[in-house]
């Protein structure tokens, strides 16, 4: 399993042809208390960089971009009654959608842990 | 500037006391605590006298009876009137003092605006009445076309858009209907980061892809990314001028002629333009449609104190594509709508319609009276002191709390400070709380996002240099105490009707439909709340 990372604060976790995806606790931070979650559509067909997801706050509502083109496999239904996920659980239980990757390379384009590390000392 | 009551002459409101005296009523003083229509209201009152004797329901509608009563709550006259009176007094408004909103122009309704258009033959005329009997009316949605087309530099206006979101469809179907006509299919609109959020969901409604253009360090549009993504599927950009960082887009003609030069349309977003009118004339900068919030620049009622207008001016270009109807004078003097019996007189292309008859009247005699009692030197006046008391807001605070674009110049009506260096755990969020506490309504937070911690401040010309004074210490204090990590901030407001409420849980689990039961439907009590 690898993990990348998104200069639009996105994380992406790809476990063989599957990538799922959240936004960075960096992210949940600058955005406050998460009130609602707008997922996508299991089945969609995706683009990379395509907006398609909505995170509500109590500051903002905003876009969450597909890191990767694909397939929507899966979305996080427990985001329903329980937005605050992305608050708590922003890497690992706050978990947005599962995509299947329909093309792999775009993956190089993305940072790794350490990159994204600087790259948000860089901000 | 000192403060009101500041040699003490008359006493004072004292809070203090009332923060430790309780009450066996609940209400202190002449404020009132207020219950919901429902819970004031029982089942078996009744606030009309119904002659249940009299009313045998009409013939082949009896199948629609209702079987049990509505839950409505039964509540008196007296006791309707008192609700609402109350709520209204635990409001704030224009009326009551600043209201320092960024973008939105919230200033000042001139009394002599509510005298005119309560005339009889302006309030009282039917939009189904004979137009031989509504030429006045009709001459005021003329003259006040006029004057739009003259302040902006545009060839057409259409006036039946009623709000600035309205008035951005009416744009983008007029931008549309050009490229029908002219047989060509392009389905991107740009919009940068700096312009109004309404911008890109106009797009989107409208049929468009939205792309975004970033901003510059500068918080302007950045030209050369916008040229860079202008292609032959670019149906146009809107453009926010002033922008909502409350910078003017100095390379407005350059974009204008970047854009028209590979096919596209250019949409002003007007609602900032109480900072340039009589100063600039967007035609002059290539614009081919903006809306233009008569509710804003013009002055007539706001949100929830009046219905918004916001008729769109056009460019040459797209005059053709307008939406009905027209205002127009025949040979011999008279005024007649075109509508779509008679759009071969010169609308043939008209795009179709926004609303069912011609616009909010009420709206047009407020703002040709307030057009007329100013002038055009007035109008230019209302921009320069509207620009001044930005300015005067930014310079006096920008010490204090960084101003993040003040580098680059003076600021238009809108003076942006970001909460950057408050102390560990202090945010803009304390800063607004904390000013209902002084007593003001606060600025906009948290917008645009370009800035973090966005505190957007638009003192409109309404307010005289005293009144600025009073708000700069206001903001001033609650910055040092920001600073300073002063906790009491953390739970203002301490004064106002209802202590800090929980935003984050009104907005996960709102309740919004009275079931009839206060515990069951989750109503805080008046402790959980934090009621004095």
């Amino acid at each position: 399993m690898t993990r990348y990372f998104s200069e639009d604060h996105e994380w992406i976790e790809v476990e063989g042809d599957l990538g799922t995806v959240g936004i960075t606790d960096y992210a949940q931070g600058q955005l406050g208390d998460i009130t609602f979650v707008d997922l996508p559509a299991e089945g969609a067909t995706v683009a990379k960089g395509d907006s398609v997801s909505v995170v509500d706050s109590v500051k903002a509502a905003s876009d969450v971009y597909t890191p990767v083109s694909g397939t929507i496999a899966e979305v996080n239904a427990a985001l329903e009654d329980q937005p605050e996920l992305v608050n708590t659980e922003a890497e690992t239980g706050g978990w947005l959608f599962r995509v299947t990757l329909g093309d792999a390379s775009e993956l190089g384009a993305l940072m790794d842990e350490a990159a994204y590390q600087a790259y948000l000392e860089s901000l | 500037m000192s403060a009101p009551n500041a040699a003490g002459w008359r006493p004072s409101l004292g809070q203090a006391e009332r923060a430790e005296n309780t009450t066996s009523s609940g209400d202190y003083g002449l404020i009132l605590e207020e219950g919901l229509s429902f819970e004031l209201g029982a089942a078996d009152k009744c606030g009309v006298d119904i002659d249940y004797a009299d009313r045998s329901p009409i013939e082949g509608l009896a199948r629609f009876l209702r079987s049990e009563a509505p839950a409505l709550p039964g509540l008196t006259e007296p006791e309707v009137v008192r609700h609402y009176t109350r709520l209204s007094r635990q409001n704030y408004a224009i009326d009551l003092g600043p209201f320092p909103l960024g973008s939105c122009t919230m200033k000042h309704n001139p009394r002599l605006n509510e005298k005119m258009a309560r005339l009889p033959g302006f309030a009282d005329v039917h939009p189904m009445q004979p137009q031989t009997t509504v030429q006045g009316a009709l001459e005021v949605i003329e003259q006040l076309a006029d004057w739009l087309m003259k302040l902006t530099g545009m060839a057409s206006v259409a006036m039946s858009p009623k709000a600035g979101a309205h008035g951005e469809l009416c744009g983008l179907l007029c931008i549309r209907a050009a490229l029908d006509a002219r047989g060509e299919t392009r389905d991107v609109v740009l919009v940068p980061e700096s312009a109004h959020g309404t911008n890109p969901a106009t797009a989107a409604f409208a049929g468009f892809k939205v792309e975004t253009i970033p901003a510059t360090p500068a918080g302007r549009v950045d030209v050369e990314a916008l040229k860079a993504k202008l292609a032959p599927n670019v149906a146009g950009v809107m453009i926010t001028n002033p922008n909502t960082c409350g910078l003017f887009e100095p390379d407005m003609r350059e974009i204008a002629d970047a854009v028209h030069a590979a096919g596209g349309y250019v949409y002003c977003d007007g609602a900032n333009f109480n900072a340039i009118v009589g100063k600039v004339r967007p035609g002059d900068l290539g614009v081919d449609a903006m809306h233009i919030n008569l509710h804003k620049t013009f002055s007539t009622p706001h949100g929830g104190g009046g219905p918004g207008a916001g008729p769109v001016v056009l460019s040459e270009a797209l005059a053709p594509f307008a939406p009905l109807p027209f205002v127009t004078r025949g040979a011999d003097g008279s005024l007649r709508l075109v509508e779509e019996e008679n759009a071969g007189e010169g609308h043939a292309q008209a795009f179709g319609r926004m609303v069912a008859f011609h616009g909010q009247m009420g709206m047009f005699t407020r703002a040709l009276t307030y057009i007329l009692s100013h002038g055009a030197d007035g109008l230019r006046q209302v921009a320069e002191d509207a620009v001044l008391n930005a300015n005067y807001v930014l310079r006096a605070c920008d010490d204090l709390l960084p101003a993040p674009f003040a580098a680059s110049g003076p600021c238009m009506h809108e003076a942006l400070f970001s909460d950057a260096g408050l102390a560990e755990g202090f945010t803009t969020l304390d800063i607004a709380k904390g000013l209902i506490d002084e007593g003001f309504h606060p600025m906009t937070v948290y917008f645009p996002l370009v800035v973090k911690g966005a505190m957007l401040v638009e003192p409109t010309e309404t307010e005289s240099k005293a009144g600025l004074d009073r708000f700069i210490t206001s903001l001033r204090s609650l910055a040092e105490r920001a600073k300073a990590g002063d906790e009491s901030l953390h739970s203002a407001p301490h004064f106002a009707p209802r202590r800090r409420l929980d935003e984050t849980l009104a907005a996960r689990k709102p309740v919004l439909v009275w079931r009839g039961d206060a515990a069951a439907a989750g109503t805080p009590s008046r402790s959980e709340v934090g009621g004095r």
